[in-house]
């Protein structure tokens, strides 16, 4: 540990890049990606689970709006998005007088207001498709029992749905890690923004993106490890007994 | 028969070529154009601009006459080193990697950098005190970024933009209070293109050199020390008698 300790501040003290106020840039950066991405996934799932049972409606008035909405939003670059709701909103007049010029006046919202909406999209998908798949045979069980549809889908096509679906939202949430680092070219200071900025500062850009390509690592697999213990829980009922 | 003619013939023109090299000295500049407003063309198609007209002055001043050679940025140093000019005037930087081919004469300017607000905006100094709270916009990792977030980094928040058209549409927006950019860039899409709706405010800046540079120079071959010497003079002369201030002017002060 101290041989470790040593090593390590040799390696702060003879760099000329990674110093104290650079790994600050860095550290705000991932407050800020971290931030971004957890708020927008969870507006986006809030928003996915009645927006998913919607899409499966028999009613079109229902259904078609919902289609059109991930249609959209699953068929354009993340990017083009990110420009229409940060430049956009500009062009319609006098929004600087109104009250909403305190959401969009900052970078942060307008990234959030994307970033959610780009995600409930492919979420509803993703939890439309578990439920359409629900085993015929737990909803014939649900009726004999002479459940209602609402309680049904409360007690036994949700909660089945969800545990299926499990492991393609995990795939989503690390989407969405990365598709976040979009965020810096509307001036947010995100992870990848303080890479550009310490690569512009030193040149260096190969230091600077490989340490970030790390954090992102990181990151990714601490999801992938919270998923998989999640699944190894939820989807127990699913596994071969005995193994 | 046919050699000796070919010789003579030779000799003749060299003769006549050295005869005409001592009426007026012949001298070729090197230069890529367009980069507004250092070099580039009217819609006529003649070369102007600052380091043309600067340029121009220095030759009249050392008595040469001077042709101007349009060269690709990438082939500029090259083209200096296998004889097609005798030097560069292209806005090109002093430093120590391009002194290791060429030979700089003294830097005849430093592109200055300058504020632009909304002519409303009510900011007229730029102390890090009055820019307390504001945003300031800037182009990601060029020099004025670094000078910005090292003066202003802790009293202002800095919002870093890829492109200046970017920075351009949120001033237009109102997402930025004050922009700090290259003079010629925030003159072009600032003052020029929204003519009244934004204003310099402050003084240019192009100190301290530690994130100006050193500036532009010319650049010769490295032995054409004694040339080098008579542009230095030249620029020398031109800067007492207000020849160069009166280009510079013409280029780079606001109306």
């Amino acid at each position: 540990m101290e041989q470790l300790n040593g090593w390590f501040t040799d390696l702060l003290s003879n760099n000329a890049i990674f110093t104290a106020n650079t790994l600050g840039f860095y550290w705000d950066g991932l407050v800020t990606t971290v931030q971004l991405v957890f708020l927008s996934l969870l507006i986006g799932v809030i928003l996915a689970v009645p927006l998913a049972i919607g899409r499966g409606s028999k009613r079109r008035w229902i259904k078609l709006p919902i289609y059109a909405y991930t249609y959209v939003f699953r068929g354009t670059p993340l990017l083009i998005q990110l420009y229409l709701v940060y430049y956009g909103v500009v062009f319609f007049d006098g929004i600087q007088d109104s009250i909403f010029w305190v959401v969009f006046k900052e970078a942060f919202f307008p990234a959030l207001i994307a970033f959610t909406l780009n995600t409930a999209a492919y979420t509803t998908e993703i939890f439309h498709g578990a439920i359409k798949n629900t085993a015929k045979g737990e909803i014939e069980a649900a009726r004999a029992y002479g459940m209602s549809r609402k309680l049904m889908m409360r007690r036994i096509i949700l909660p089945s749905a969800f545990r299926r679906a499990l492991p393609a939202y995990g795939n989503e949430v690390i989407f969405m890690l990365h598709a976040s680092a979009v965020a810096s070219v509307v001036t947010i200071m995100d992870l990848t923004g303080a890479a550009y900025y310490v690569y512009a500062r030193f040149y260096a850009p190969f230091d600077a993106f490989i340490f970030v390509a790390l954090i992102y690592l990181c990151l990714t697999f601490s999801i992938m490890f919270l998923f998989r213990r999640l699944e190894k829980r939820l989807l127990a009922h699913l596994r071969p007994r005995g193994a | 028969m046919k050699k000796l003619l070919t010789t003579s013939l030779l000799g003749a023109a060299l003769i006549a070529g050295v005869a005409q090299a001592q009426d007026t000295e012949q001298l070729r500049i090197g230069v890529d154009v367009p980069y507004e407003p250092m070099e580039y063309r009217t819609p006529e198609g003649e070369l102007t601009g600052f380091d043309i007209e600067l340029g121009n002055a220095l030759c009249a001043q050392i008595k040469a006459e001077c042709e101007w050679v349009v060269q690709a940025w990438d082939g500029i140093i090259p083209g200096l080193l296998a004889r097609k000019y005798d030097a560069i005037m292209s806005s090109m930087t002093i430093n120590d990697e391009r002194r290791q081919t060429v030979l700089f004469s003294d830097p005849y300017i430093k592109p200055p950098s300058a504020w632009f607000a909304a002519a409303d905006s009510g900011i007229d100094t730029v102390y890090p005190e009055s820019l307390k709270g504001k945003t300031i916009g800037v182009q990601r990792g060029t020099l004025q970024d670094n000078y910005v977030t090292d003066m202003y980094g802790d009293d202002a928040d800095i919002s870093r933009y890829s492109t200046a058209d970017d920075l351009v549409l949120d001033m237009d927006a109102g997402r930025v209070d004050i922009a700090f950019l290259d003079f010629p860039v925030g003159k072009s899409t600032l003052l020029d293109s929204k003519e009244g709706n934004y204003v310099t405010v402050g003084d240019m800046i192009s100190e301290p050199e530690k994130y100006f540079g050193e500036g532009f120079g010319i650049a010769f071959r490295p032995r054409d020390k004694e040339l080098a010497n008579r542009f230095d003079d030249a620029l020398a002369t031109l800067k007492q008698n207000g020849t160069y201030d009166e280009i510079y002017d013409k280029y780079f002060k606001v109306k």
